[in-house]
C-alpha cells in the first residue's frame, strides 16, 4: 500500500481532529444504548436526523424495506417510549464493539454551510439475557452521515446488518 | 424429550378440541412424521411470490417443510418447482437464495437439469475414451428430485407434492379465499425482506397467528398509545378443513378521526409524538384496517394499514423454527403510497411495535412446558367448536388449526 493511501485521511492535524471527534461520537453512542441509557439516544441525532435498520440482503437488492426507520428525533422517542413501556420482551442488555471507521467528507454543506462526512464503521453486538445467556445478536456496518458543527450528531444512520435473520426479535437500538 | 418417547402411541385428550396436549411441541417422533404426513402431505405450502421470480431463466429456492425446493421460471415464463436435491449423491442443487440459470448442474459431479427438474446430462456418462463411466442399463434418473406441482393463486405460489391436495381455491373456501383475492388485487412488488429465528416449534407460531384473543392482550402498543377504536368491527373467519382461517378488523370513517383525535390531541403521557406512524390511506375501498390470513400449515397473509406482507414458516428442527417476512406493494404504487408502507414496516417483524412479542411468545411456551408433557393447553374461548365467530375474543381458529392438524396426523 502507497504511503499515500495509509496516510491519507491525516494529512493535516484537523483531519485527525475530524477522525477522533468521529469515533467519540461513536463511543458515546454505542455505551449509551449498552448502559441502558435509551432516552439519550435521540439526541445523538440532528431535529430531523433518520435512523434506519436493514440487510445486506435488502441493501444489496436495493430494496427500501427497513426493520426499523424512525424519520426524525420525535420517532426514536416514540420507539423508546414503546419500548420502555408498552412493548414486552425478556430484560438483556447489548455489548457494542466499533471498530475501523473510515471518515470521508462530503462535498455538500449542510444546514448553515457546516462541513459534512460520511464515516463507515464496523460493528458486533453481543446481546446479554437477564439470565446469562450470550449471544453474537448482530454484525454489520454502520454508515453515517456526521455533522460536527455546532456538536457531533448523526444527520443519517444507516445500520446494515450482515445477515437477515434476527434471535428472536430486536427491541433495543443498535 | 426423546425421540424415542414416541414410542408409544400419542393419545388426544378427551376433551378434544378444547385441549392441546403440550408433548405436540416436544415430540422429536412427531416432529419427523409431521414432515411427511403434513408437509409432503395433502397441504399447499407457500413457496414464494409470482413476482419474486423476477424475469425468464430465473430459481428462488424455498421449502416444504424440511425438504428445500427450487422454483423457477423458465424461458416461457411458466413456473415449475422440484426438490433441491441431486439424483446422484443427494447435494443441493441451488445453493443461494436466488438466480438466473437456463439450466442448474450440480457443482458435486456436474449433472444438469433443466428448468423442470428433469435431469438432463450426466457428466462422462459414457465415461473417457472408452474408459469408466456407466453401464447401459443405469438408470441415473430413477432418484430424480421430486417434482412439486405448483398453482400461483392470485400472485401467490403455492406447491404441494400430494395429488390429492385439492385446488388452492377450494383449499382456502370460499370466504377465505375471498379475503386472499381482496390484498392480492394486482401484481405486487417486493419492497424487501429479513427474517426471525424462533425458539420454538413451529405451531407454535402459527398458533399464535390464529389467536385472535391474545393481539390486544400481549400487543399494548396500541392500548397504551391510545389508538383502539371505540368503533372497531371485525371477525373470524374459518375456512377448509379448520385449518385456513381470516381475522379482521373494520373501522368506521367516524373511527378515524377517534384515532386522529385521540392520538394528536392526547396530552398524557403516552401519545405519539410523531402520529405520522399510523398514517394510511384506505386502499382496499372497504375500511378493512387489519386482516390476517393464515393458511395450514405454514402461511401468514398480512394487511396491517398499508403494510402488506407474506410469512413464511419454516421449522428448522424441533424447537427451531425460521419466520422468512416478504414485504410487498403494487407495481403501480405511487412515492407516496411507498413511504407510507415503509413507515409502517415499524409496526412489523422482529423489531415491530405490534408484532415483536410474539417471536418471543412461542418461545414462553416451548420453556414454560417443557416438563409438562403430559398436560394439556386449554382452548375455551369462544366455545368449543370451530366455526366462523364475529367476536375475536375467541380461540375458534387456533381449534380449527388443530382439528386440520389431527386430520392430516391421524392423531
Amino acid at each position: 500500500m502507497s504511503a499515500a493511501a495509509t496516510t491519507a485521511m491525516f494529512d493535516t492535524a484537523a483531519q485527525r481532529a475530524t477522525q477522533f471527534s468521529i469515533e467519540n461520537l461513536l463511543a458515546r453512542y454505542v455505551h449509551a444504548l449498552d448502559d441502558d441509557r435509551l432516552e439519550e439516544w435521540p439526541a445523538f441525532f440532528t431535529e430531523q436526523g433518520r435512523y434506519r435498520i436493514t440487510t445486506l440482503e435488502n441493501h444489496r437488492a436495493g430494496f427500501p424495506l427497513c426493520i426499523v426507520q424512525a424519520d426524525s428525533r420525535a420517532m426514536m422517542r416514540d420507539r423508546i417510549a414503546a419500548l420502555r413501556h408498552a412493548n414486552i420482551y425478556e430484560a438483556q442488555s447489548y455489548r457494542h464493539t466499533v471498530s475501523s471507521t473510515i471518515v470521508k467528507p462530503l462535498g455538500d454543506k449542510g444546514v448553515g454551510g457546516t462541513a459534512r462526512f460520511e464515516a463507515v464503521s464496523n460493528f458486533s453486538v453481543v446481546r446479554i439475557m437477564h439470565d446469562g445467556a450470550m449471544l453474537l445478536f448482530a454484525t454489520g456496518r454502520y454508515v453515517d452521515r456526521i455533522t460536527l458543527d455546532p456538536e457531533p450528531v448523526f444527520e443519517d444512520k444507516l445500520v446494515i446488518l450482515d445477515s437477515r435473520r434476527i434471535d428472536t426479535l430486536l427491541a433495543i437500538p443498535l | 424429550m426423546t425421540a424415542s418417547a414416541a414410542a408409544t402411541p400419542r393419545h388426544w385428550p378427551d376433551e378434544g378440541l378444547t385441549r392441546v396436549p403440550y408433548w405436540v411441541y416436544q415430540d422429536a417422533a412427531i416432529y419427523q412424521d409431521e414432515q411427511a404426513k403434513i408437509f409432503r402431505g395433502p397441504v399447499w405450502n407457500f413457496l414464494c411470490l409470482d413476482a419474486e421470480l423476477t424475469g425468464p431463466n430465473t430459481w428462488r429456492t424455498s421449502n416444504i417443510g424440511e425438504m428445500p425446493v427450487v422454483v423457477t421460471r423458465d424461458a416461457d415464463g411458466a413456473l415449475a418447482a422440484f426438490e433441491n436435491r441431486c439424483a446422484h449423491r443427494g447435494a443441493l442443487l441451488c445453493l443461494k437464495p436466488c438466480g438466473e440459470a437456463k439450466e442448474i448442474a450440480c457443482i458435486y459431479h456436474n449433472w444438469t437439469y433443466d428448468l423442470k427438474g428433469n435431469l438432463q446430462g450426466v457428466a462422462f456418462r459414457r465415461g473417457i475414451k472408452g474408459q469408466g463411466g456407466m453401464l447401459p442399463d443405469a438408470k441415473p434418473e430413477s432418484n430424480a428430485p421430486a417434482k412439486v406441482r405448483i398453482e400461483n393463486y392470485h400472485g401467490l405460489v403455492f406447491g404441494t407434492l400430494s395429488d390429492a391436495t385439492p385446488p388452492v381455491e377450494a383449499y382456502l373456501g370460499a370466504d377465505v379465499a375471498a379475503k386472499v383475492k381482496r390484498v392480492m388485487k394486482a401484481p405486487v412488488k417486493p419492497l424487501g425482506g429479513y427474517s426471525q429465528m424462533l425458539a420454538s416449534n413451529w405451531k407454535l407460531y402459527m398458533d399464535n397467528v390464529k389467536d385472535t384473543y391474545h393481539a390486544s392482550l400481549l400487543h399494548l402498543f396500541f392500548a397504551k398509545f391510545r389508538i383502539n377504536r371505540l368503533t372497531q368491527q371485525g371477525g373470524v373467519i374459518v375456512g377448509g378443513d379448520g385449518g385456513c382461517h381470516v381475522s379482521f378488523t373494520i373501522e368506521s370513517p367516524s373511527g378515524d378521526e377517534y384515532e386522529k383525535a385521540g392520538v394528536r390531541s392526547a396530552a398524557g403521557e403516552f401519545a405519539l409524538e410523531a402520529p405520522e406512524l399510523l398514517d394510511a390511506v384506505d386502499e382496499f375501498g372497504d375500511n378493512g384496517t387489519i386482516q390476517i390470513v393464515g393458511v395450514f400449515p405454514g402461511f401468514v397473509l398480512q394487511q396491517i394499514k398499508n403494510s402488506l406482507a407474506v410469512r413464511r414458516i419454516v421449522p428448522r428442527g424441533l424447537q427451531e423454527t425460521e419466520l422468512l417476512w416478504t414485504v410487498f406493494g403494487f407495481a403501480d404504487d405511487d412515492d407516496k403510497l411507498t413511504t407510507l408502507r415503509l413507515r409502517q414496516g415499524n409496526l412489523i417483524g422482529p423489531a415491530g411495535f405490534i408484532s415483536m412479542e410474539d417471536g418471543a411468545a412461542t418461545a414462553f411456551v416451548q420453556r414454560g412446558a417443557v416438563a409438562a408433557g403430559g398436560m394439556n393447553a386449554v382452548l375455551e374461548m369462544g366455545g368449543r367448536d370451530v366455526a366462523s365467530n364475529a367476536s375475536r375474543v375467541s380461540e375458534t381458529s387456533v381449534r380449527g388449526f388443530w382439528q386440520a392438524w389431527r386430520g392430516k396426523m391421524g392423531i
